[in-house]
């Protein structure tokens, strides 16, 4: 578009550049995360001799700016012409990768991993491996820690000279003076061991994984224990013993409770790395010490990890082990010192009775369960409530509904408005699970006395649970138990009481259909427009609103119409506003106010539109009402237009603020940056 | 042995505010100073020049910047004090240098970029907010040997931060007891080893000093040791327990020792030994007659912070009257030094001061106990990490002295 007017072209550039200047870091991002616009307007050749080297030069010191940079240039390859010339992308990239904030650093080495890709194997020798040793021997552990995530990228594709070199550099990094280093490289080792081949892996790697595993730093060995379970996968069994399970067991009895939290924390992947056999010998002991350990982080983590544990054993010995060697460790957690600990334990235990069966689960599981329903953390016990349904399958819920009653009344009238909110959010659930009578008997008035707790929070998931309840059980269930009650609190004398009225019967009247919305809520609704509370008036319009399309036609124009537009009169000024909005909404002409587009506009429309007074709120979202000010006048810039019409859409604008200083240059801003590149 | 002569090199009296902090960064080159006021002043050392011989190891403002502005928290109707508690350099990791900087609630990630020749001036940038986390006052920062984690203490908690996240710390140590009423000590400084990530120190107002082991377990409210000295029962008074308090330590570079402060007395422990410091060092024992005025006017409760020499053979440590004492632990030799414009010329050497307890024999010179002035403190001392310059923080001023042979020899 911008090659068709050869003068013009160098605007984009200029607009870039000089957005790059601009004191506001939200203009410089806009401008960056526009770079590929500027790209194509310039052209695969004009991009690399130009474009490309600017950036360089000008590698900015704003984070997210670099950032936004760093992640543009992943995406660039086809903007400099292909595969064939990728490789210059490199310098900005590298420049990128040694900057001192990670999070720029680590977006960089991300799109150098995806350019590497796009590179011809001679090309990788040539210009990408350099640069990995460049990094690789940089005299700032910035780049060096960059390095470690390139390796593994080029290795395959390079000849066995370049390949020796590699291993050469990556083992020098694994010994680096600084911790960053160390913990760099340890954290790449088994992406990088699954590229090698295995005799080095066995020569190599394995060497290097022992020397991190036993790093004077604990937070380089606890990296080694995530490399374990790739460099456990790669080897072949037999091999196991001697080569991993040493440094294994090592690191399960480190000195470092970090160092066996991270063991713990891995423990499924590692078994199912180690195979079978290994850990009924090794991992086993190993589980029940880490379920015994000292430091509750460790036992926590080791606690999660004990249903995929025993899922995962192998058949022939499974429930041998979990008795004779799990359970006893299972039973002590369930009365551990530490909340967290009982916690972990109760949001997987209950898994465990699939895997014992019936017989086991009523006679092992669920005294614990029993007492985990009692416990004094209130987290242990929905823990245990939320995954009834593990039970439920196997032993049915009733052996455990004498103790789930009271356990389930003291959560809801805990004093903790949380613990509350979590116990109704898993009221529809045990609804299910309990049956209808259960439910009826034991169940309602809880989930009615939550309509009138005093946190606001509480009563709208009152709401929102009823409603879920009534599509679980009915309307004609709805009509007989709590419908009564819900309009029964329209007289209440508590005004916020009285509001929840109109709330449920915003979330109830889709579920209980026309029939039970015209002829008990609307009354109900319609004679609480009355109310000497504005508050409740203006819900009541919005309640309107919101059961119109439940209701027939006639009931709208013969009952709802009137009263809306008595409080279209009334003395408040919302309730004024929402009975307008709702009269405008039910007779279904379209919603005039103030939606925010969700269109994001480029940083130099938004200058356009601000030199020209247009509404622009403070996000660079456009406003409707600027929206219609355009729209009268004929046309509207759109996302995702053609570039033709957005050329024709800039000349539009252009003549319709033909103003000093609304130029062609400014439409060609807007044209280049509202063309999408797809 | 102890710098033989020490030379004024540089006095500068920032405007206006008492400086409340003084730290070198790792490799000397750069020294930065906090105040009351909120602002970090960083000095450079001038680069050696043929034309000017003596410019050399001269520090020169590189960069003065506010840091902390004064707060007020409505939850609690309290304000926040602006003044700096601390400054800890990070160790460099690129061209740019960084510090961390606290006041009593908030502590703050600067970068201190590399001077480029056509800036005018070096602009410091803020790259981290770490608050929230502390509901007493902060009185110490470490940064830790793995490089990517720090510690922050006040009175009763410290915790745990990692460099990138500013949104979350974990509690490693908190004395808080259950009961207000019940609380017997405070923590009034901490420090992390120089060379294990796991090990760090923290002193008490009841003159104990725990090492922790972070390995052991997540909360280290059990210390690994407990360095304690037996009080002797003969010399107990009523402030015995406040003159006890420690007020600053330091772990050795080689990280053997702790070198710690109290208000008469600067001691070295031994890592290996618990039981009693390895050697203590008298700092103004004549103002042991003195304590009861000194309680009067607060002086008793001034925090004197302590420092070693790179090479861990002389510590340096501040007293009244803008005197500052230095002991050879070799020789045992000490000396006791002043920091004033009127005593010290530029490029001058220092002469030892001598203070001449009240009853003894008073030769010329010498200054008697009563004519001290309580006003004129040097409680904030830095030493360079190897070579023989000090910077001394003496109210609104600040000197630094260095070693004269060290620079003619260089």
């Amino acid at each position: 578009m911008a090659g068709a007017d050869g003068d013009d072209s160098l605007y984009p550039i200029a607009v870039l550049i000089d957005e790059l200047r601009n004191e506001d870091v939200q203009l410089r991002l806009n401008s960056i995360k526009k770079l590929s616009t500027i790209a194509l307007a310039l052209g695969v050749e004009r991009t690399r001799t130009e474009l490309l080297p600017f950036l360089t030069d000008t590698i900015y010191d704003e984070d997210e700016v670099l950032l936004a940079l760093a992640e543009q240039l992943g995406n660039f390859t086809m903007l400099v012409g292909g595969p064939e010339y990728v490789h210059c992308l490199l310098p900005p990239l590298e420049s990128l990768a040694t900057v001192e904030e990670t999070v720029v650093r680590d977006k960089a080495v991300e799109s150098l991993r995806k350019i590497s890709q796009e590179h011809s194997p001679v090309d990788l020798e040539v210009h990408f491996e350099p640069l990995v040793k460049r990094l690789a021997s940089g005299d700032w552990f910035t780049s060096r820690t960059s390095a470690c995530g390139l390796f593994s990228v080029c290795y395959p594709r390079v000849s066995s000279t370049v390949k020796a070199e590699i291993r050469q550099h990556f083992r020098t990094l694994c010994s680096d003076d600084t911790p960053m280093v160390r913990r760099a490289a340890a954290s790449k080792l088994g992406e990088f061991a699954k590229v090698l081949e295995l005799d080095y892996v066995k020569s190599d790697i394995i060497s290097l994984f022992t020397a991190l595993a036993s790093d004077e730093q604990d937070s380089v060995r606890l990296l080694a224990v995530e490399a374990c379970v790739s460099i456990a996968t790669l080897l072949p069994q037999e091999d196991l013993e001697t080569l991993v399970m040493p440094t294994l067991r090592q690191a399960a009895e480190d000195k470092s409770w970090r160092v066996r939290y991270m063991v713990a924390d891995k423990f499924s992947e590692l078994q199912k790395a180690v195979g079978p056999e290994i850990t009924k010998n090794d991992l086993v002991p190993a589980f029940q010490n880490l379920l015994k350990d000292c430091e509750a982080e460790v036992r926590a983590a080791a606690a999660n990890k004990v249903k995929e544990f025993c899922e995962n054993l192998p058949e022939d010995s499974r429930e041998q082990i979990i008795m004779t060697h799990i359970l006893p460790c299972v039973k002590e957690l369930v009365s551990d010192t530490n909340q967290h600990v009982k916690s972990a334990l109760a949001s997987v235990i209950m898994g465990l009775s699939t895997i014992l069966g019936k017989d086991n689960t009523i006679e092992h599981l669920l005294p614990l369960f029993l007492a985990q329903l009692k416990d004094e953390c209130p987290e242990v016990r929905l823990n245990i409530i939320s995954n009834l349904d593990c039970v439920n399958e196997v032993i049915g819920i009733r052996q455990l509904s004498q103790s789930l009653l009271p356990a389930i009344v003291e959560l809801a009238e805990d004093a903790k408005w949380r613990v509350r909110l979590a116990i109704i959010e898993y009221m529809p659930l045990l609804a299910g699970q309990l049956g209808v009578e259960f439910f009826d008997e034991k169940l309602n008035t809880l989930c009615m006395a939550w309509l009138i707790d005093h946190v606001y929070a509480i009563r709208e998931a009152a709401t929102c649970n009823l409603m879920k309840l009534v599509e679980k059980f009915g309307a004609e269930w709805a009509q007989n138990t709590i419908v009564p009650k819900v309009l029964g609190m329209a007289n209440d004398p508590n005004y916020l009481h009285r509001m929840t009225t109109l709330f449920c019967i915003n979330a109830l009247s889709e579920a209980c259909g026309q029939d039970i919305t015209t002829k008990q809520m609307l009354p109900v609704v319609l004679k609480m427009s009355n109310d000497q509370v504005a508050n409740v008036r203006f819900n009541v319009a919005k309640s309107l609103q919101k059961i119109g399309p439940v209701l027939d036609s006639n009931a709208l124009q013969t009952e709802v119409k009137p009263v809306l537009e008595k409080l279209a009169t009334d003395t408040d000024m919302d309730v004024k506003y929402f009975a307008q909005e709702a009269i405008s909404g039910t007779t279904g002409s379209s919603v005039l106010g103030f939606l925010t587009l969700s269109i994001c506009w480029p940083a130099c429309v938004q200058r356009v539109f601000r030199d020209k007074g247009l509404k622009l709120n403070n996000g660079g979202h456009m406003r409707m009402s600027a929206k219609h000010d355009l729209q009268r006048r004929g046309d509207f810039v759109q996302e995702n237009v053609s570039a033709a019409g957005v050329l024709r859409q800039a000349r539009m604008l252009q003549s319709l603020h033909a103003a000093p200083g609304f130029a062609v240059n400014d439409c060609l801003i807007l044209c280049c940056c509202t063309v999408k590149v797809t | 042995c102890l710098p033989p002569s020490l030379s004024l090199c540089l006095s500068l009296s920032p405007p206006a505010d008492i400086i409340s902090t003084v730290e070198f960064n790792h490799t000397g080159e750069l020294l930065a100073t906090g105040d009351k006021g909120g602002r970090v002043v960083i000095f450079q050392r001038e680069p050696e020049s043929k034309t000017e011989p003596f410019s050399q190891g001269e520090y020169n403002v590189y960069s003065t910047f506010q840091s902390h502005e004064p707060e007020f928290d409505y939850l609690k109707s309290l304000e926040i004090e602006e003044k700096i508690n601390k400054i800890r350099w990070l160790p460099q990791q690129n061209a740019a240098h960084f510090l961390l900087s606290t006041n009593d609630k908030t502590i703050k990630l600067w970068k201190v970029p590399v001077l480029k020749p056509m800036d005018l001036m070096v602009e410091v940038s803020p790259r981290r907010v770490f608050a929230n986390a502390h509901t007493y006052h902060v009185n110490s920062i470490s940064v830790n040997s793995d490089y990517e984690t720090y510690m922050s203490a006040d009175d009763l908690r410290i915790n745990l931060w990692h460099l990138d996240i500013t949104d979350r710390s974990f509690n490693i140590v908190d004395i808080k007891p259950a009961n207000m009423e019940d609380l017997t000590e405070v923590i009034t400084a901490a420090e992390f080893h120089p060379h294990h990530c796991n090990l760090f120190v923290y002193s008490s107002s009841k003159g104990t000093l725990r090492l922790c082991d972070m390995r052991e377990a997540a909360l280290c409210d059990k210390h690994s040791k407990l360095f304690e000295e037996p009080e002797d029962p003969s010399a107990r008074s009523f402030f015995s327990e406040i003159i006890s308090s420690v007020s600053d330590v330091k772990f050795s570079h080689s990280g053997r020792y702790l070198l710690t402060r109290d208000y008469l007395t600067a001691k070295v422990w031994d890592l290996n030994m618990e039981s009693k410091p390895l050697e203590t060092y008298q700092v103004h024992d004549y103002l042991r007659s003195k304590l009861c005025s000194l309680y009067e006017n607060d002086c008793i409760f001034d925090k004197f912070e302590c420092a070693w020499n790179g090479s861990d053979s002389v510590i340096m440590t501040g007293a009244y009257n803008n005197f500052f004492r230095m002991f050879d632990r070799n020789t045992k030799r000490d000396v006791t030094l002043e920091a004033s414009r009127e005593s010290s010329k530029p490029r001058a050497v220092l002469k030892p001061r001598r203070v001449c307890a009240a009853g003894g024999k008073r030769r010329k010179d010498d200054i008697s106990v009563d004519s001290l002035d309580f006003t004129k403190k040097i409680l904030h001392t830095a030493w360079h990490p190897s070579e023989n310059i000090i910077a001394i923080a003496a109210t609104n001023n600040l000197y630094i002295f260095q070693d004269k042979l060290n620079s003619e020899m260089h």
